[in-house]
């Protein structure tokens, strides 16, 4: 941390894990038409990579997620964020696989994006990062890959964000992925998913501490704006039967409504709660690059807008994994894809688990879930011959 | 709509697979690809794969089944012949399966015709309403029959379809299916000869084609 970012911008250490330069001869081409390098990823591994480097698995990140997928989170103080999928004698089992999780392209966990210095001007991207997308995210990860000497990942697996990762890998390197298992996603973002992206991302625009991006030179934080974005977006994240189970109509340390604009019910408390810790560790431009590079998410535009011809020939085996509560990404969505999938007659299976817990019941505890992804990726390792060298 | 527990005799010997999903199996040739619609815990996939090279895929509404496939290492989606066979492309299998589900459909005239939309054939069974114990019971007791194929009282059943062999002979008739082969079983499991089909056999297995 240099004395030109003095300590309000806390999101410097990346904890655990490594970071490494990538793109330094060869540039990584964007989406956008410019080319970007050299660039950093930020990543975390767990388990060994066995002889033959056939037991890698490449977890993806949601949108706000970052590369410490399965321990403590250096900034928040608290476990990774899939400790329930990721772990010893978990269904990701890192006795058994070689865990990778890198930190996305344009994140703000050590991985290039708009906090990190654009060496071109040795400050802060800001606004001047170029705006990325999910293939974008997808080619670095693959340069992470290469650069770790991995030609093809035993499993791809991610939700929601992680989740059109996953669906980009397989797309984009058929013959490197031995399974995906694309969770609460979609192959592409809808237009309500983009309106409530655009309220967060003008609750950013709205609030003066954020300039026009540049509010590090200021040492300022968009807190409010950001904060704002964070409650509408966790709301989606949720379910209508989740939030009446958790909070109902409760008051908040008060016997009866107030008539007045403090806090009144234990919800709104809930959002601001929400909404205050999100600031202290997520960037407010990172934000907004991210949300775009979702909202520009369309895998059948790279195939003539036929979704089936994305996949055509694939012999990756696919696992999708939908919950009925999801209003963000609902099994409609998600079944798009496994209905693609058959048209392109690739090897896919799919289960829809029955929870009221919205779209983070990925991040969740779900029994259901971890039976169908134990036995998917036990019937994928068996293919792959990776049950000989389970510990 | 989990009727393929339903058998009437479980086959021996042929690695655990029912006789009447054997009986299935016969009419499959080598190296084809076949989705099997309510495929159950996948015992027919799996043989079918390890015995005749066969490229399966399957559709399970319950999710113990679905887990069960998966875990198997098949491809197996979770959802229902009444929803979901739309969802395929014309003729992207060389047979699709149906294996004592028909009558727990919703409109079984559509699913058939859904599985010849979608296989070159279509395999289906389904236990015969005109089997003499059938017939008997309802005569002589004036009560809804229950056999072993159809084990749930008439105010809990999922069968809402029933048909006899008859029956299904005339709706193949109407509506153009070829029957390229027809195998009547009797309440143990074997395979009638000569004895008339619509009395004697308690299911029924068609191999029906497009005209």
């Amino acid at each position: 941390m240099s004395a030109a970012h003095p300590p309000i911008h806390s999101l410097d250490p990346i904890g655990p894990g490594h970071r490494v330069t990538l793109g330094e001869t060869l540039p990584l081409k964007l989406d956008c038409g410019l080319d970007l390098g050299p660039f950093q990823i930020a990543y975390t591994t767990y388990g060994k990579l066995n002889a033959d480097r056939s037991n890698a698995v490449l977890v993806c990140h949601a949108l706000t997620g970052d590369q410490h997928v399965a321990n403590m989170n250096p900034i928040t103080g608290k476990p990774g964020w899939w400790v329930t999928m990721v772990g010893p004698g978990k269904v990701i089992d890192t006795d058994r696989f070689f865990v990778i999780c890198s930190n996305v392209l344009g994140g703000c966990m050590g991985s290039s994006g708009p906090k990190e210095i654009d060496p071109s001007t040795g400050k802060p991207y800001g606004l001047g990062f170029p705006v990325i997308t999910i293939r974008d995210m997808v080619n670095a990860q693959a340069m992470l890959i290469d650069h770790l000497g991995i030609q093809q990942l035993f499993c791809v697996i991610g939700g929601s964000m992680g989740g059109m990762q996953v669906l980009q890998w397989a797309a984009s390197y058929p013959e490197r992925v031995f399974a995906a298992v694309p969770i609460a996603c979609a192959a592409k973002h809808s237009a309500q998913n983009i309106a409530f992206h655009e309220v967060g991302r003008q609750a950013i625009y709205a609030d003066p501490e954020w300039s026009k991006g540049g509010y590090f030179d200021l040492n300022t934080i968009p807190r409010a704006g950001l904060a704002v974005a964070r409650m509408a977006a966790h709301i989606t994240y949720l379910s209508e039967a989740a939030l009446h189970r958790k909070f109902g109509r409760n008051l908040q340390n008060r016997e009866r409504i107030t008539y007045g604009f403090e806090t009144e019910f234990q919800v709104e408390s809930y959002l601001l709660h929400q909404g205050s810790t999100f600031v202290e560790r997520f960037d407010a431009n990172s934000y907004l690059y991210i949300t775009r590079a979702m909202d520009y998410f369309d895998l059948a535009s790279q195939a003539g807008g036929v979704l089936a011809n994305v996949f055509q020939g694939s012999k990756t085996r696919f696992c999708g994994v939908s919950f009925t509560s999801d209003w963000l990404f609902p099994t409609s969505e998600n079944k798009d894809i496994v209905r693609a999938l058959n048209a392109a007659a690739a090897n896919v299976s799919f289960v829809e688990i029955n929870t009221d817990k919205g779209h983070d019941a990925f991040l969740l505890d779900e029994p259901e879930m971890f039976s169908t992804l134990q036995g998917f990726i036990d019937g994928c390792a068996e293919q792959r011959g990776l049950n000989g060298s389970r510990a | 709509m989990n009727t393929q527990s339903k058998a009437l005799v479980p086959a021996k010997g042929h690695r655990d697979i029912r006789r009447d999903l054997l009986l299935i199996a016969e009419m499959v040739a080598p190296k084809t690809r076949l989705l099997d619609v309510g495929c159950g815990d996948g015992a027919l996939l799996e043989y079918l794969a390890s015995e005749k090279d066969v490229d399966g895929r399957g559709i399970e509404i319950r999710q113990a089944g679905v887990n069960a496939c998966v875990a198997r290492g098949l491809s197996v989606i979770q959802g229902d012949a009444d929803n979901d066979l739309p969802d395929y492309p014309d003729a992207a299998f060389d047979y699709v399966v149906l294996s004592l589900t028909l009558q727990a459909t919703h409109n079984p005239r559509k699913v058939l015709h859904e599985m010849l939309r979608i296989g070159h054939r279509a395999i289906v069974s389904f236990p015969n309403f005109a089997y003499w114990r059938v017939r008997m019971q309802l005569l002589l007791s004036g009560k809804m029959p229950m056999t072993a194929a159809l084990d749930d009282p008439w105010y809990q059943t999922q069968n809402i379809h029933l048909c006899t062999i008859a029956d299904f002979d005339d709706l193949c008739a109407k509506d153009g299916f070829v029957v390229e082969q027809r195998i009547a079983v009797d309440g143990h499991g074997k395979r009638l000869t000569n004895a008339p089909a619509n009395w004697f056999g308690a299911q029924a297995v068609y191999l029906l084609r497009r005209r």
